[in-house]
């Protein structure tokens, strides 16, 4: 799919700068653009050697665990297939609670135990339970806190105040998840 | 409400790095240690992006340069003029739940071509904050177990990218007073 879109926007940018007669801005914006890509990226060393830093103090002092505990009885809730205390609910929560950290690294292996306790519980094997269903959606609606990458890329990009997106993207998040939430518990009488 | 929101934006990164260092420091971890440890990473996360940033970077600079955005930003004009999303902003939205790495290098553009400091900037900031990419997620965990029907599953999140979408702009015309 990315694949499509990236040859689309090549291929018809390059057409649409012959009409246009603008071939030499279109040379000096591939050329600029990819120097800047490198600055960026070296803009985002320092933020995720910091982040990740923090993070990794987080889990060896057992933060990440503790709240992923905390946070198994609120999803109880929202998860209502799962038994309590199954290691479905343990491994569910654990990936949550790494997203909303931003340990994105950590959090896809996370995600995966997750499906693979959830399955165990599916009476139809080929076919996604409810508890699956809720978990992508919440999972895929962003459960992020802070955003640490678009942060690094206002910084880099010479915002005078790159963190001020952060209680926007935060009440933003919340909707999103919560319509993930309704959408599934509406969507789940239908199918 | 508007100094809530503001007061979140500007408290949360000191308080995290207090809290996590504190309780790390309380509960015998030696923080620096941890710290340089994890900090690690960064380099090689950093530098495993590049490579997608510069492919994206260059194929919207020339889209951008060549005209052809603003032809695209005209078509597609009265349809998000309607939801309310500027229209600077859709590629974006369309390119965000299909590739984290690609709507990362789209919205580092746009950064880059209306200042981050813009309310185009700060709306495709929020956006991005606030959700997630979809396709790729779904196809990796439900393909690690074999399920191949998946139900409803891609509506549900389609809805709440669209609700993070629609929230995204609201609280941005809210909160940065456009």
């Amino acid at each position: 799919m990315v694949n499509g879109i990236w040859i689309l926007l090549i291929l018809i940018g390059l057409i649409v700068s012959v009409f246009n007669g603008r071939l030499e801005a279109v040379t000096q914006s591939a050329l600029d653009n990819a120097k800047y890509a490198v600055e960026l990226c070296f803009g985002l060393v320092g933020i995720y050697a910091l982040w990740l830093g923090l993070m990794k103090v987080a889990q060896e002092s057992g933060m990440v665990n503790k709240i992923a505990e905390k946070a198994q009885r609120i999803l109880g809730f929202i998860f209502t297939g799962i038994p309590l205390r199954h290691p479905a609910m343990g491994a569910v929560a654990m990936n949550i609670i790494a997203n909303m950290l931003g340990l994105g690294n950590a959090a896809t292996p996370l995600g995966i135990k997750a499906m693979k306790e959830l399955q165990k519980l599916n009476p139809r094997k080929d076919t996604a339970t409810d508890a699956m269903c809720m978990f992508l959606a919440v999972n895929t609606s962003s459960v992020q806190l802070i955003p640490t990458t678009v942060v690094a890329l206002r910084s880099t990009a010479g915002s005078g105040n790159p963190a001020e997106i952060i209680g926007t993207a935060l009440i933003a998040t919340i909707c999103s998840t919560t319509a993930a939430i309704i959408a599934v518990k509406i969507l789940q009488r239908f199918y | 409400m508007m100094e809530i929101i503001k007061i979140i934006s500007s408290y949360s990164i000191p308080v995290f790095i207090f809290v996590v260092l504190g309780y790390g420091y309380i509960k015998g971890v030696k923080v620096y240690d941890a710290f340089i440890e994890g900090a690690k990473d960064g380099l090689t996360t950093a530098f495993r992006v590049l490579p997608y940033m510069v492919a994206m970077f260059v194929a919207i600079g020339i889209f951008r340069s060549s005209g052809a955005m603003d032809i695209l930003i005209n078509i597609v004009a009265p349809v998000t003029s309607l939801l309310g999303i500027p229209s600077q902003i859709l590629p974006l939205a369309i390119i965000r739940p299909m590739s984290g790495i690609a709507s990362t290098g789209m919205l580092a553009e746009i950064l880059k071509a209306y200042g981050p400091d813009s309310y185009i900037g700060r709306v495709a900031s929020t956006m991005m904050g606030s959700t997630e990419t979809i396709f790729y997620t779904l196809s990796v965990y439900f393909g690690s177990i074999g399920v191949k029907r998946i139900r409803y599953t891609l509506w549900a999140a389609l809805l709440a990218d669209l609700a993070g979408f629609i929230a995204s702009v609201v609280i941005c015309s809210i909160v940065f007073d456009n």
